[in-house]
């Protein structure tokens, strides 16, 4: 069924993205297309991957981005200029308009937990769906003909094979510095929600009405170049110089 | 938007079938007569062809029949359900005409709101994306219908060979109508504030402007390929010329040639002109459809 779910549980499972500690190592990226390559559904695979015009089928992309204030064009002049590093998967949005768009079946809301996945067997890529979604988080994989996504690594969270430190989604255990939290979002007291609302995590595009699930966290305020420029002794500045700087100082004036 | 050549002919070809099944379905054309027997066959062979060539971007045609299922949530569901329902009265009514020249009013205008219906449903797969701005306005369906029924319109009177005045005022009507419809629709497009902008995209704004500074990867993938087509402004400028002149002006033209050549051989072969061109012309205009669309998820490359 494409209708979003009727019955949904208040469980709102998904990730929370930290912009401030991000690094843009681009770990998240390997991870998440070596398991679920190899995971959920059909491979992820590449097209020409030795030659010249390498592509492939990614479910989580790091984007980076130059973000300048008011009169900040030369760095250190105002503002603080700074470049963000940003990881976009899936936000399994709770509105989602990939879901109602498709015509066969394939992409469905969870009700349970509200994962939105894709069944496989039933998408006959038509390519809507990705069309629909404003995030660009689906791509249909061209070897296999059908739409890939974000699985917030399904097969991970519930896998009780899986050592309890690794149910979590692929990207969240790989990242070194911590930038990705999974958890879930519709329990106010989850350590994903205090930590959203305690950092004023937000949603990405309000505006397209998809209620995402993922959350983002802005990046912390800086202190300016500018300002920490006076900390920094000037080498010009040669007063209270002692002892054999004072006598070096002096004898290099009177050359 | 890549602007594929399977749906760009599958919109241009069914919109002319439907159009046409319209106009026939409506009984302004003898079923008595020859050019109306080919006429429903053109006309069930132009939404035919156009319905299997959609198929031809799928990435998994064989499942095609799924696509039947979800017509409670889904644009693209529902047109193929009305298609293949809609083909029942078509069918029905091409062979009535042909084998026993006898026109049904009622299996006619059963026909009439299929296709009318089926035309609908195919441009609000497009209108219903919030993502498309350009699309996302009740001008798209307008503009569907209207082009639809200009080109049935003309086709009819091609077929009819300057036999029938009154289809050929009504095409002359109704392509003035589709032409300001299209106006409308493109000043709006071009005119349109993004609603989404890297800003929002990444709620960043509070910072600052936001201007991308390394894409995820260094070539091209499937997004941007798909989302991220665009046409070079001087060529779209030039192009939106040649849809207007040749999908509007020469029929109009062509219209007032034959209307004064009254019936016979030349005002067929005009007409015929008329539809090729308006054809030509509305080719162009879906390649532009699709080709100027700019999708919000390139707001972040
Ligand atoms: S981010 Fe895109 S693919 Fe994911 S649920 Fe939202 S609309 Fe659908
Ligand atoms: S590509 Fe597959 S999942 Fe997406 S809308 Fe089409 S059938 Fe549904
Ligand atoms: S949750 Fe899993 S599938 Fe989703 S981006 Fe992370 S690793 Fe990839």
């Amino acid at each position: 069924m494409t209708s979003l779910p009727q019955n949904r549980t208040a469980k709102r499972l998904g990730l929370v993205i930290d912009l401030d500690v991000c690094v843009g190592c681009h770990a998240c990226v390997i991870s998440c297309k070596e398991w679920n390559t190899g995971g959920y559904g059909n491979a992820l695979s590449d097209q020409d991957p030795y030659g010249g015009d390498v592509s492939g089928t990614f479910l989580n992309r790091i984007h980076s981005f130059e973000v300048v204030p008011e009169g900040g064009q030369i760095i250190g002049e105002a503002g603080d200029a700074r470049v963000v590093h940003f990881p976009k998967s899936c936000l399994h949005c709770e509105d989602a308009p990939c879901v109602t768009v498709c015509p066969t079946g394939a992409s469905y809301k969870r009700a349970e937990d509200g994962i939105v996945l894709v069944d496989e067997d039933k998408c006959i890529g038509c390519g809507l769906c990705a069309w629909a979604c404003a995030y660009g988080a689906r791509e249909m994989d061209l070897a296999a003909g059908v739409m890939k996504k974000c699985t917030l690594c399904v097969d991970r969270i519930y896998n009780e094979t899986l050592k309890q430190e690794d149910r979590v989604p692929s990207c969240v255990r790989t990242c070194p510095v911590n930038a990705r939290h999974f958890g879930d979002l519709g329990d106010p007291n989850s350590d994903v929600s205090i930590m959203v609302a305690e950092r004023g995590g937000f949603d990405l595009m309000p505006e397209q009405e998809t209620r995402p699930t993922n959350k983002y966290l802005p990046p912390r305020p800086r202190t300016c170049l500018s300002d920490s420029a006076p900390i920094i002794p000037l080498a010009e500045n040669t007063e209270g110089a002692r002892g054999f700087f004072a006598w070096l100082d002096k004898t290099l004036d009177r050359i | 938007m890549h602007p594929a050549f399977s749906i760009i002919l599958f919109t241009t070809l069914s919109g002319l079938g439907y159009g046409l099944a319209v106009v026939l379905g409506l009984g302004f054309l003898d079923p008595s007569l020859l050019s109306t027997k080919l006429a429903y066959l053109a006309s069930l062979a132009l939404i035919g062809i156009g319905l299997l060539s959609s198929l031809l971007h799928l990435g998994n045609p064989q499942r095609a029949w799924r696509a039947l299922s979800q017509w409670r949530s889904s644009w693209l569901s529902r047109e193929g359900v009305m298609a293949i329902a809609t083909f029942v009265p078509l069918t029905l009514n091409a062979t009535l005409v042909i084998f026993t020249d006898r026109y049904d009013a009622i299996l006619g205008l059963i026909g009439v709101l299929g296709a009318l219906v089926t035309v609908y449903c195919t441009s609000m797969i497009y209108a219903s994306l919030r993502t498309v701005g350009s699309w996302h306005t009740r001008l798209t369906p307008l503009c569907f219908i209207l082009i639809s029924l200009a080109g049935g319109l003309l086709l009819a009177g091609a077929f009819a060979g300057g036999n029938a005045l009154m289809v050929e005022l009504l095409a002359l009507a109704v392509i003035l109508l589709a032409l300001i419809a299209k106006m409308v629709w493109r000043n709006r497009a071009t005119t349109l504030v993004p609603v989404s902008t890297p800003e929002s995209a990444t709620g960043l704004g509070f910072i600052g402007k936001v201007r991308l500074f390394e894409r995820p990867h260094a070539l091209d993938n499937y997004l941007t390929r798909e989302m991220g087509f665009r046409v070079a402004r001087k060529h779209a400028a030039k192009l939106w010329v040649v849809a207007f002149f040749f999908g509007a002006i020469l029929p109009i033209l062509t219209l007032l040639i034959a209307m004064a050549a009254g019936s016979g051989p030349t005002a067929q072969l005009v007409l015929v002109a008329g539809v090729v061109a308006h054809f030509l012309g509305v080719f162009v205009e879906r390649w532009l459809f699709f080709a100027e669309a700019k999708h919000a998820v390139m707001n972040y490359y």
